[in-house]
């Protein structure tokens, strides 16, 4: 019988023998990581998938990147300024930054990454509506000259989560927004190199460290600072079962789990060569998302029952189960950011069945059954479409409850069709916080019409209140605006927040530096 | 005998379309859009629209079976949907894991289903006889995957001896390749085994009672010879039938074994590609696994011959 770790031995024995009879070659070092998913797409513009801007993340770079503390700071650019009309702004990128083919950046290539960015990414379009030009001043410098102030400048251009507007050559940038890159064109500047020849998708990702990258002198925090690879290689190794996952982390095959499942964490947990580490610490919010164009959630009054209704503890009890991983918070703009108020939140999410049913008769509810989507191949989410029924049906709501699996929940949700044809009324998801930090960034806050997301919520005060937050300059304010579109978006709901949760990473305790961050980067990861 | 072979290699052909049309339909009319799931979750309804334009699913759906079945019959599969490469580099890119499993596995089965199926049948009443019978509504009853699971615990965590997962290529380091394949292999015999040695104790069980068995014997002849020249070979028309039957089982026994022991093999693609709704990955897997099913059974076929002397096409 062959050994792994016999043969394992051997190798540590063989290289330890080396180490004394003089000097051995450098070992490459190697992390070995299960992602959340496999990666299939490459481009991460052309999607909004995580695991293709975690992709991003190792490839390319952003022109500024978010802080642990939400602060928006510089990445590739070295400087910038802002006129004092708040109408250009001049931004001048780092010395020395070069794309992996060797070539330059230069200032085209961001004019031209902004663009294509712009044209895929909702707060990317929200930007470009105030932009009048974005002009080449010269190979290192670009202005930006708009056509009214905006608030969100920084805040788009160092966008922590999908889509991120990462640089690409001006080349690849010239891509049609709705074509995905071509594989030989996974070029960037960051920290990582793409291997193509060794990327098999169903089986491997492969990065190299970028010996060329210079990073920046400030320490890393969050996306932000400087990145530093600090292992040679990293192998996203694809497993689709979890169970296999956590026997290969066990067995030190691999060196990391992105995101075990909440029914593995007591295992690994008990096991001395693992840790568990919550690297993201505005975790996630699960989402009540209604169908706003179908009777009875197009009356606000019925929605604003639904969320008197609901209560978040039930939710996040029987989906993640361990309190450590999980915490009620009535702020839609996620706990424990700058933007986190409960203003106008306290008569909701209380569970208030007899409230709710009340708000419901004065609605004129008809009885007309609810038909909620319920995901079932989704760990995460599997057990919130019953709870919802439950606390829906408490508050006298009738409803219908259809099972399926997530891709087909995603195909049905874009579609307006009647919810007895085809069609539905509520269903639930989750997003990642650093998705919802603000109302611009946060797509269900949409509130245009048919330009909004599925769900298709239409009130104007709400999208002037978020047109107001866009356009202000001034933190104080901006948190103001929050506060009064919250009031009002308490009664008038597009969505419903239903707890906050996290999922920590699981690594071999030889792993370390993983950077506090809502995406998962291997910058800064050592293995001992 | 070349005739022979020639119809049912025509044959092919109208089963062929019946799994061609079955399988796009079925695929356009079950729910799920490959566009959303290529959007991401944070798509709007116009990126979605785009990206369905783009990969030719707003067309009708007679016309694009029409430009598949064309393309299909000039040998363009298509490229998938996700991975930005044909569907046949990516077939060629899994074959090879669900190739080695395969034969794996049926050497293991093979190579134990049958003398325990003989033995059963030679102690009939036995010890023996009842532990292969017992073993076998074992093998039957017990999914491949808890049989997996046990087996990783086992083997790979408690004891260490072998890998959790994986799959290392032959030509690139052959005793990682085996040792990866020891556990998906034993897997995925298991109930192959437990199927071949009833039918090998039924078929071998039925011989044993005939005629020429017991002038055998009258003759002489060693009880080795008289299992493995007259009963083995007599009995070897239904076993190797089962055999052939049994290739679907190993196909849909792939699909679970790869995802449970990570191989990256034509069944876990399989599934990757139903969960992200890759139509043409889909399709021409599909299309695949129908042309090995069916050359596998001719081979099953033409091999009866070498066994029973009286059997000519």
């Amino acid at each position: 019988m062959f050994s792994f770790r016999k043969s394992a031995l051997a190798v540590v024995a063989a290289a330890s023998v080396g180490g004394f009879m003089g000097a051995a070659p450098v070992q490459a070092q190697t992390l070995k990581v299960v992602m959340h998913s496999d990666l299939k797409i490459l481009d991460p513009i052309w999607t909004t998938a995580y695991i293709v801007r975690n992709h991003g993340y190792l490839v390319w770079d952003t022109l500024f990147a978010m802080d642990e503390k939400f602060d928006v700071k510089p990445q590739m650019v070295d400087k910038y300024d802002v006129s004092a009309d708040k109408l250009t702004w001049t931004f001048t990128l780092r010395d020395g930054l070069e794309w992996h083919d060797g070539k330059p950046v230069t200032a085209e290539d961001c004019v031209a990454s902004i663009k294509r960015w712009a044209a895929k990414d909702s707060m990317g379009q929200k930007l470009m509506a105030s932009v009048k030009s974005l002009d080449v001043v010269d190979g290192k410098t670009f202005k930006m000259n708009m056509s009214e102030p905006y608030g969100l400048v920084l805040q788009s251009l160092g966008k922590p989560s999908s889509n991120v507007p990462f640089m690409m050559p001006a080349r690849v940038a010239a891509t049609d927004p709705n074509v995905q890159i071509k594989v030989e064109d996974v070029i960037g500047s960051g920290p990582f190199m793409f291997k193509r020849d060794e990327w098999k998708p169903g089986e491997k990702t492969v990065y190299v460290k970028n010996p060329k990258y210079k990073a920046r002198s400030e320490a890393p925090s969050g996306l932000a600072g400087g990145k530093v690879a600090k292992v040679d290689r990293v192998e996203w190794v694809w497993i689709s079962d979890v169970q296999t996952q956590v026997g290969a982390l066990q067995n030190g095959e691999i060196d990391m789990i992105e995101s075990p499942g909440h029914d593995l964490l007591p295992l690994l947990a008990k096991d001395k060569n693992v840790n568990l580490v919550t690297t993201n610490p505005t975790g996630n919010q699960y989402t009540f998302r209604f169908n706003s164009t179908v009777k009875p959630f197009d009356n606000a009054k019925v929605r604003h029952a639904v969320f008197v209704a609901f209560a978040q503890d039930d939710f996040l009890k029987a989906t993640i189960g361990d309190p450590k991983y999980f915490e009620v918070c009535k702020a839609p703009f996620i706990c424990g950011t700058p933007l986190a108020t409960d203003a106008g939140m306290a008569d909701v999410l209380n569970g208030n069945a007899a409230k709710a049913k009340q708000l419901l008769t004065e609605a004129g509810y008809d009885g007309t059954p609810i038909v909620l989507m319920q995901s079932t191949d989704l760990q995460v989410l599997t057990n919130l479409a019953p709870v919802a029924k439950a606390q829906l049906e408490r508050a006298g709501f009738k409803v219908d409850l259809v099972s399926m699996d997530w891709q087909t929940l995603v195909s049905r949700r874009v579609k307006k069709d009647p919810p007895n044809a085809g069609g539905w009324h509520a269903f639930l998801t989750s997003w990642v916080a650093a998705d919802i930090l603000n109302p611009v960034m946060a797509g269900f806050f949409n509130a245009s019409c048919d330009k909004a997301m599925f769900g298709w919520p239409c009130d104007a005060t709400i999208e002037k209140f978020r047109d107001q937050f866009s356009k202000e300059t001034d933190p104080a304010k901006q948190k103001q605006i929050v506060e009064d579109l919250q009031k009002y978006w308490v009664n008038h709901p597009t969505h419903i927040n239903v707890g906050q949760w996290y999922a920590p990473l699981a690594r071999r305790t030889n792993i370390e530096g993983n950077m506090i961050a809502p995406v998962t980067v291997f910058w800064n990861v050592t293995k001992k | 005998m070349l005739d022979f072979i020639a119809r049912r290699l025509i044959a092919i052909v109208p089963v062929l379309g019946v799994v061609a049309v079955f399988v796009f339909l079925m695929l356009r009319l079950t729910p799920g859009d490959p566009a959303a799931v290529i959007a991401g979750d944070n798509a709007t309804s116009d990126q979605i629209a785009d990206i369905r334009t783009k990969l030719g699913l707003d067309e009708p759906i007679w016309t694009q079976f029409a430009i598949w079945i064309s393309n299909v019959l000039q040998g363009n599969f298509g490229e998938s949907f996700f991975f930005k490469k044909t569907v046949a580099e990516l077939i060629a890119q899994r074959v090879e894991p669900t190739l080695a499993l395969a034969t794996c596995t049926l050497v293991f089965a093979v190579g134990i289903s049958v003398p325990i199926g003989v033995m059963a049948a030679y102690r009939q009443g036995s010890l023996i006889d009842k532990a292969v019978m017992g073993f076998s509504v074992l093998g039957f009853s017990v999914p491949g995957f808890v049989i997996g699971y046990c087996l990783i615990y086992v083997f790979a965590i408690e004891l260490g001896w072998l890998p959790v997962q994986g799959y290392v290529r032959i030509g690139v380091n052959f005793w990682q390749f085996a040792e990866r394949m020891v556990l998906p292999s034993l897997t995925l015999s298991v109930g192959f085994v437990a199927l071949i040695s009833r039918i090998t104790r039924a078929s071998v069980l039925e011989v044993l009672n005939e005629d020429y068995i017991r002038t055998a014997r009258a003759k002489g002849l060693s009880n080795r010879v008289v299992l493995m020249r007259h009963a083995l070979r007599n009995a070897a028309v239904p076993i190797l039938t089962v055999i052939g039957l049994g290739i679907a089982i190993l196909i849909g026994g792939a699909v679970v074994t790869e995802s449970v022991f990570g191989l990256p093999g034509l069944g876990r693609l399989t599934v990757e590609a139903v969960l992200s709704r890759d139509f043409p990955t889909i399709q021409t897997v599909i299309l695949l696994f129908s042309v090995v099913y069916v050359v596998v059974n001719l081979l099953i076929d033409i091999s009866y011959t070498l066994f029973d002397p009286r059997i000519r096409y």
